[in-house]
């Protein structure tokens, strides 16, 4: 018998087993933190988390709101400085995975938070880089996760914040000291990976019920799926009780309450 | 040695109008006391330095303090936008204002070049990114040693920094504890410092590795009690969560944000001001 679930818990189950023990990993607010939580409550109990305001090996009870709650701390084994954290431990090649969401991603997986429209008068202006810059080339690989749409999934983004394997794929060739960049793209529906030749991303894996049509619907561009189409495994009880239980315990706290 | 100043007087002899002002702390230990003061001082034309400008360079903006502002992240965290950035960088509401954005490792590093007297930070950083096309400060250079290209950025050195604390002893030597963020380098890096505590204590009690500025490396200490709200102060109190996601509704709009600036800021005591 098959368990009730969102697509929304799809993806984070699915962005959380991407993770295991022995991973250092450094993670972003929002969804990579639910799925990078998860997967340290679940399979990956030893898994690293650290986060840019200095919480090193935290292990948060509920959800940051922010990046810098005072939960990370607490949680922590230590906390160094934001300096320390950037130079020693993400630049000094201390960090296996780097863990992002972003407003917007492009077929090269490039991310933009910055702005939608033109940088001098923009349609939309978005945070900005924050850690992922560099997060996203001293990481010695990076999953990102978000939800699939239109507005979401465009051919070129607007603006590259932050690199993925740039406007035409080779963004990263022949750069010294680089890491290897987006391995994995998990979304609602799918995950993607690039190709190993053309770095374009393609759709390796399908998630319970969702259509190729679905996927080509929600990208604008002309996205290829691989010949070796697998079907992504669907969430098991425990995963969902874990994640719903987080959830709700980060709601009550957040309230206030 | 610093000197204790009431936070009023503090702020009128250190923040200049037109001074390049950095208020440090990450998410934690935000000096929001201090950022209201300057605000009812009607300080203008700030160029305004914070890795995260948060709600509290929001206010700053939409009281019309800032005419530059220099960051890396400029969101509500977890919640949304900044809508009073968002207001004056795409309509010029209340003035129009100037942005130069990073990413956190470089302002991190600039910081930490800052405090230690050199006048550019390097790293390994700005890969492949856009924002060095929009940012004029983003230089690279090659490594004399290995020829490796990596990124320079100019120090940062405000003529004041501002910043939230614990406590301070009675001679003015300041304890920073929890998430330290660049709060030590923010000081270090300026020309004059104004340190807002919880408290004055007869002994410190700190650890041998713990964060502490010593009195003479910084200018003025004020007592802010609550000073940091709606940010935290570890051991003290928690982060208002509850009011981060309620500032998304009020500063959308100019009116209510207008409002909430008379009842909360120009019409307060020199303390913390929110309602905690």
């Amino acid at each position: 018998m098959s368990l009730e679930y969102t697509a929304s818990e799809m993806m984070t189950v699915t962005a959380a087993r991407a993770l295991e023990n022995g991973m250092t990993c450094f993670v972003g607010i929002g969804l990579p933190s639910e799925a990078a939580n998860l997967a340290r409550l679940t399979h990956a109990p030893d898994v690293v988390l650290i986060y840019e305001s200095g919480t090193l090996q935290t292990k948060p009870d509920v959800l940051p709101l922010s990046i810098g709650d005072g939960e990370l701390c607490e949680s922590a084994l230590t906390t160094v400085s934001v300096p320390e954290m950037f130079r020693y431990w993400l630049q000094g090649g201390k960090v296996s995975v780097g863990f992002l969401g972003t407003a917007q991603i492009d077929r090269y997986a490039n991310l933009n938070t910055t702005l939608i429209g033109d940088y001098a008068s923009p349609k939309v202006r978005l945070p900005g880089g924050g850690g992922a810059p560099e997060i996203a080339t001293n990481a010695g690989e990076v999953f990102i996760t978000l939800k699939h749409s239109k507005r979401t999934f465009v051919k070129d983004v607007d603006f590259i914040t932050t690199l993925g394997f740039g406007r035409d794929g080779k963004g990263r060739d022949s750069v010294p000291n680089i890491g290897r960049g987006p391995t994995r793209v998990i979304t609602d529906l799918c995950v993607m990976k690039p190709d190993p030749e053309t770095k374009e991303l393609v759709v390796t894996s399908l998630h319970p019920g969702v259509t190729r049509e679905q996927i080509i619907e929600a990208t604008s561009w002309e996205i290829r799926f691989a010949d070796q189409l697998e079907s992504t495994p669907e969430p098991n009880a425990r995963e969902l009780e874990v994640l719903r239980e987080l959830k709700a315990r980060t709601d009550r706290h957040h309230a206030g309450e | 040695m610093a000197d204790f100043l009431s936070l009023h007087n503090a702020v009128a002899r250190y923040v200049e109008d037109g001074a390049t002002v950095a208020m440090e702390g990450f998410t934690h230990l935000i000096p929001f006391a201090a950022g209201h003061e300057v605000i009812r001082q009607k300080k203008r034309d700030l160029t305004l330095i914070r890795m995260t400008p948060d709600l509290i360079y929001d206010q700053l903006i939409g009281a019309g303090c800032a005419k530059k502002v220099i960051f890396s992240w400029g969101g509500n965290p977890g919640v949304g936008s900044l809508h009073r950035l968002r207001d004056a960088v795409e309509k010029g509401w209340p003035c129009k204002i100037e942005i130069l954005e990073h990413s956190h490792a470089a302002m991190a590093c600039a910081f930490e070049a800052g405090a230690a007297g050199l006048p550019l930070a390097v790293l390994r950083g700005y890969v492949g990114s856009e924002l060095p096309n929009v940012n004029n400060q983003i230089k690279f250079i090659d490594c004399p040693f290995t020829g490796e290209r990596l990124a320079a950025v100019p120090s940062v050195r405000p003529d004041v920094s501002i910043v939230h604390a614990q406590r301070a002893d009675r001679q003015g030597n300041v304890l920073v504890e929890g998430i330290v963020g660049v709060q030590k380098e923010a000081v270090l890096a300026a020309k004059h410092s104004i340190v807002t505590v919880e408290e004055i204590v007869d002994e410190l009690n700190a650890q041998p590795n713990a964060c502490v500025i010593p009195g003479w490396a910084i200018s003025a200490i004020a007592i802010a009690e609550k000073g940091a709200l709606p940010s935290y102060t570890h051991g003290y109190y928690d982060r208002n969560n509850r009011f981060y996601k309620e500032w998304d509704a009020i500063a959308r709009d100019r009116e209510a944000f207008s409002q909430w600036l008379d009842s909360n800021v120009y019409n307060a005591a020199d303390n913390a001001g929110e309602k905690a």
